[in-house]
């Protein structure tokens, strides 16, 4: 009621969005604070400018950050056992969202009845479409980890790595290879550069002798890797020459070529989806879900995730928002050739089995991590 | 403590008083001023400054148990504690009594019918996943067994009530007529059926639900199969509410014929049809488990119940803790090393430059210790400052340059240079306690500089070693954040994993367990300290 009222109190000033607040219906018994969990950096600017600027703007309601994404699973946890959980809104990638929601921490969504449809009138659940991989998770954006590379190398005599298993050839492309410190991707990898076929490798991974399989591959450049366990790390060697290839999220890398201009180049070759999205915790007082719920419904509107990637180089995960990407903010450079998505860089991609590793995470872990201190 | 006792003393009968009341009673007793016996009086003196001490600390000793000791002590429970496995299979496990899990054949029906209830159970309250990634730590695999059951179990009988007799059997309007009642006609028709109902009501109210709106579990279902099949004059003459419903329902129940458990389950994932997997379930029913300390010790337990090492491929916990152990005693070294002659200039050069110097070695205290873990980066790594400036004098060649960062050798930089202030620090308040006057009488005895310094002066900052040693061994073994960061794959400490587990894999059992036995080494490693430097010889000042 209160949102209402301030509406319109204050509808002169929001002439200029008077076109988002059309289709959102007023927000009933609503909490007028939110907390918001995120991963902070660029991401969670690119969100800040995107979603919540214009939502606060529309509805005054005072948007909190926190920037624990990365330990979400864990906090949502330990604020479930404790009875008081204090997030609304939390933003996890996709495999997270899927532990949550089979831990029961995460509300479960009726995508048709609580998101927005697409401006056509295509229901939220055929335009996100195959992206819907839980019942708890609405997809924001498509990401990619992928490979970048230095662009100035004298021992590559010009020549540049466009295969994923150049990463494995130390003969050509010699110099350190920064490297995720998990088994996810670099197993997979591995067993591509093995000779496994693309649709066989979780069958082959599942088996004793793949992953011994895997770990031979891995071993014969494990002399010359640095782990990496922050998606900062790998760009942040890039560009000291500390690394001359290495792997992390596009979006980093995006940054690091185009923002920074150092002399580094994209590998698409073999890049690996992911998604990442939002969950609402599970167990909210009615009007904190309200408010959630509301939120939710204005931040994955089309028009809301074609917004985003003006900020970061990240593929919105509608159908329908696809053709209203345009160029980036404040360089105003074309954002559609720097999408993941993008024909010509997803000429070669890799689909990550959610449910394999939810199953082996685990066991592989173990053995990685045994595998990598000796 | 010594504050207490002072008071005491003080509170204590003067000696005037004493004198005064040096008078003894009938028995020969001896009686304060006021007439009490002195014993207990003092007794009760004593009492009041002992509850007056209490009340002091009670605060502190409130805080320390509310913030500290309770959730320490909740966390370091989880190291064994398994209720997950039994409050979720708890027929399974009853089923699974009689079974040896070393004969290597499958268990019988009547597991895997007890399965069926179980899991249509969990499914219906969502936890047969969360015992999915119990399951898991232990082996993989289990998170799609569940999952893929879950699926199978939530419309197991239903499946042919809807799809051969009718539509309406989803309804819940049809039970509410049936059993809404409670003791109705239908009741007596099909008891089983309405006892499964009523379970499911009660549960389904406890949730918040209503079961007039809800479709009921498929245990009300398997129990309507069972109350069919056995038919009996109530049901054959059934004319309670849905009458023609039932009558259709039996006639055609001849015709079922599911699949058995064990087929189902095992077509539903091949897995389950693999005794090494009921055999884990079998080990884990308890509701205290070992197996979590078992693999924070490397240890597993085979198929037959026997405590094995566990692959060398996948065992690394114990060459972690070997490894925090070396790397923090080095580290306390290497601080003692550093600190020890610059806790000397501190106290013996005068003021006005001592407390500059002290400054310096405080700034860094002051700094994130992230900041300076990630300077640390700047500086030692391949391209840093250093290797570009031994490079460039010609001292090494551009492919020779120095692996400083992301090894052992960059923990210990790092960790030496974050934790030496606290070698200094009581290094510093500990000599300079000590008078410069006994340096001088060992020369004037005719004593060498060198012995001078090792029979006089060093053993009077022993103290100060002690203490310094310690809080840079303890503080060090704990560290994860500067190891994560610069200890590449050789310099990661124990605590890495702990803080992964915690945070990451979520395995807070395996986590509680590995910070438990941590925990054991510190308290014992504490032990043999006593034992050889003794802890009252010990000082912080």
């Amino acid at each position: 009621m209160k949102i209402t009222h301030l509406l319109g109190a204050t509808a002169i000033a929001l002439v200029p969005l008077a076109t988002l607040a059309e289709d959102l219906p007023p927000c009933d018994n609503c909490a007028d604070t939110m907390t918001i969990v995120s991963w902070g950096g660029a991401y969670s600017s690119s969100q800040l400018k995107a979603y919540h600027e214009p939502y606060s703007k529309l509805t005054g309601v005072s948007i909190v950050n926190d920037e624990s994404s990365n330990e979400a699973v864990a906090k949502l946890r330990a604020m479930a056992e404790a009875g008081n959980v204090s997030w609304d809104v939390v933003d996890v990638v996709a495999s997270d969202a899927i532990r949550l929601c089979d831990e029961g921490l995460a509300r479960e969504m009726d995508f048709n009845e609580e998101l927005a449809a697409a401006p056509d009138g295509t229901s939220a659940e055929e335009d996100f479409g195959d992206l819907l991989v839980s019942d708890c998770f609405i997809p924001q954006i498509v990401y990619s980890t992928t490979f970048g590379y230095r662009t100035d190398v004298a021992e590559w005599n010009g020549r540049e790595p466009d295969d994923i298993c150049d990463v494995f050839d130390l003969e050509n492309f010699p110099g350190k290879r920064s490297l995720e410190k998990r088994p996810i991707n670099n197993m997979e990898w591995a067993l591509l550069c093995d000779g496994v076929a693309k649709e066989d490798v979780y069958d082959v991974l599942e088996t004793e002798e793949g992953q011994d399989r895997a770990f031979a591959k891995l071993d014969t450049i494990k002399d010359s890797v640095i782990w990496w366990s922050a998606g900062a790390e790998t760009p942040q060697r890039l560009a000291d020459g500390e690394a001359v290839m290495g792997s992390t999220y596009n979006g980093r890398l995006f940054s690091l070529i185009e923002e920074q201009g150092q002399p580094v180049k994209m590998l698409w070759d073999a890049q690996v989806f992911d998604l990442d999205g939002w969950i609402i915790p599970a167990g909210l007082p009615e009007d904190r879900l309200n408010r959630a719920l509301h939120y939710i419904m204005f931040a994955t509107d089309t028009q809301r995730l074609a917004d985003q990637a003006k900020f970061i180089s990240y593929g919105p995960a509608r159908a329908s928002s696809a053709p209203l990407v345009g160029k980036h903010a404040d360089l105003g450079i074309d954002m559609a050739p720097h999408m993941p998505t993008d024909p010509a860089n997803a000429k070669n991609t890799f689909l990550y089995n959610y449910e394999w590793w939810a199953d082996y995470r685990d066991d592989l872990d173990a053995k990685f991590q045994a595998w990598i201190a000796k | 403590m010594s504050t207490t006792a002072e008071t005491l003393s003080s509170d204590a009968p003067s000696p005037e008083a004493q004198e005064a009341a040096s008078e003894t009673d009938a028995r020969g007793r001896l009686l304060a001023a006021d007439g009490t016996p002195l014993k207990l009086s003092l007794a009760r003196a004593l009492r009041r400054q002992k509850l007056r001490a209490l009340a002091l600390v009670a605060p502190l000793l409130f805080f320390v148990l509310v913030s500290f000791i309770f959730p320490i002590g909740g966390m370091l429970l989880r190291s064994v504690q398994n209720d997950i496995v039994p409050d979720t299979l708890p027929r399974t496990i009853a089923a699974l009594e009689d079974w040896d899990p070393a004969s290597d054949v499958l268990p019988g029906e009547p597991a895997f019918a007890a399965l069926y209830t179980d899991l249509v159970v969990a499914t219906e309250r969502k936890t047969h996943t969360r015992l999915g990634s119990r399951l898991n730590y232990a082996a993989g695999g289990y998170s799609s067994m569940l999952r893929k059951s879950g699926r199978l179990v939530a419309d197991f009988h239903l499946d042919w009530f809807e799809k051969k007799v009718s539509r309406d059997w989803d309804e819940p309007e049809v039970f509410t007529a049936l059993f809404g009642e409670g003791e109705g006609p239908a009741a007596q028709a099909l008891p089983k059926t309405a006892a499964a109902y009523a379970a499911w009501a009660e549960e389904m109210r406890e949730q918040g639900e209503d079961p007039a709106k809800e479709e009921p579990w498929d245990l009300v279902y398997a129990a309507l199969v069972e109350d069919l099949r056995a038919g009996g004059p109530a049901l054959t003459g059934y004319s309670g509410p849905q009458a023609e419903l039932i009558a259709e329902t039996l006639a055609k129940i001849g015709e079922y014929d599911p699949p058995s458990y064990t087929d189902a389950f095992i077509k539903s994932d091949k897995d389950w049809g693999d005794p090494d997997n009921w055999a884990i379930i079998h080990q884990l029913s308890g509701r205290y488990t070992s197996s979590y300390f078992l693999a924070a010790a490397d240890l597993e337990r085979n198929t037959d119940g026997e405590i094995v090492d566990k692959p060398e491929e996948e065992s690394i916990y114990i060459f972690l803790f070997e490894r925090t152990l070396f790397l923090s005693l080095t580290i306390t070294f290497s601080c003692l090393l550093l600190g020890y002659p610059i806790a000397w200039l501190l106290s013996n050069l005068p003021l006005r430059i001592s407390n500059l110097l002290l400054i310096l070695v405080l700034l860094p205290f002051w700094t994130s210790l992230l900041v300076r873990t990630s300077a640390w980066i700047v500086l030692l790594q391949q391209e840093g400052v250093i290797n570009d400036l031994l490079v460039s004098v010609g001292i090494l060649s551009d492919s020779g340059r120095l692996q400083m960062m992301f090894n052992q050798t960059g923990t210990i930089i790092a960790m030496t240079h974050i934790l030496l202030p606290f070698m200094i620090l009581p290094l510093y308040s500990v000599m300079k306690t000590i008078k410069p006057n006994y340096l001088r009488a060992a020369k004037s005895l005719g004593a060498t500089d060198w012995t001078a310094f090792w029979r006089v002066y060093f053993p009077n900052t022993v103290p100060g070693i002690g203490a310094g040693a310690i809080l840079v061994f303890i503080l060090s073994i704990g560290y994860y954040i500067t190891p994560e960061l610069v200890g590449g794959t050789e310099g990661v400490f124990i605590s890495n994993r702990i803080a992964y587990h915690i945070s990451s894999s979520l395995n807070w059992g395996l986590a509680a367990a590995l910070a438990s036995l941590l925990l054991i080494v510190v308290l014992a490693l504490y032990w043999v300290y006593d034992r050889i430097v003794g802890i009252d010889n010990v000082k912080l000042g």
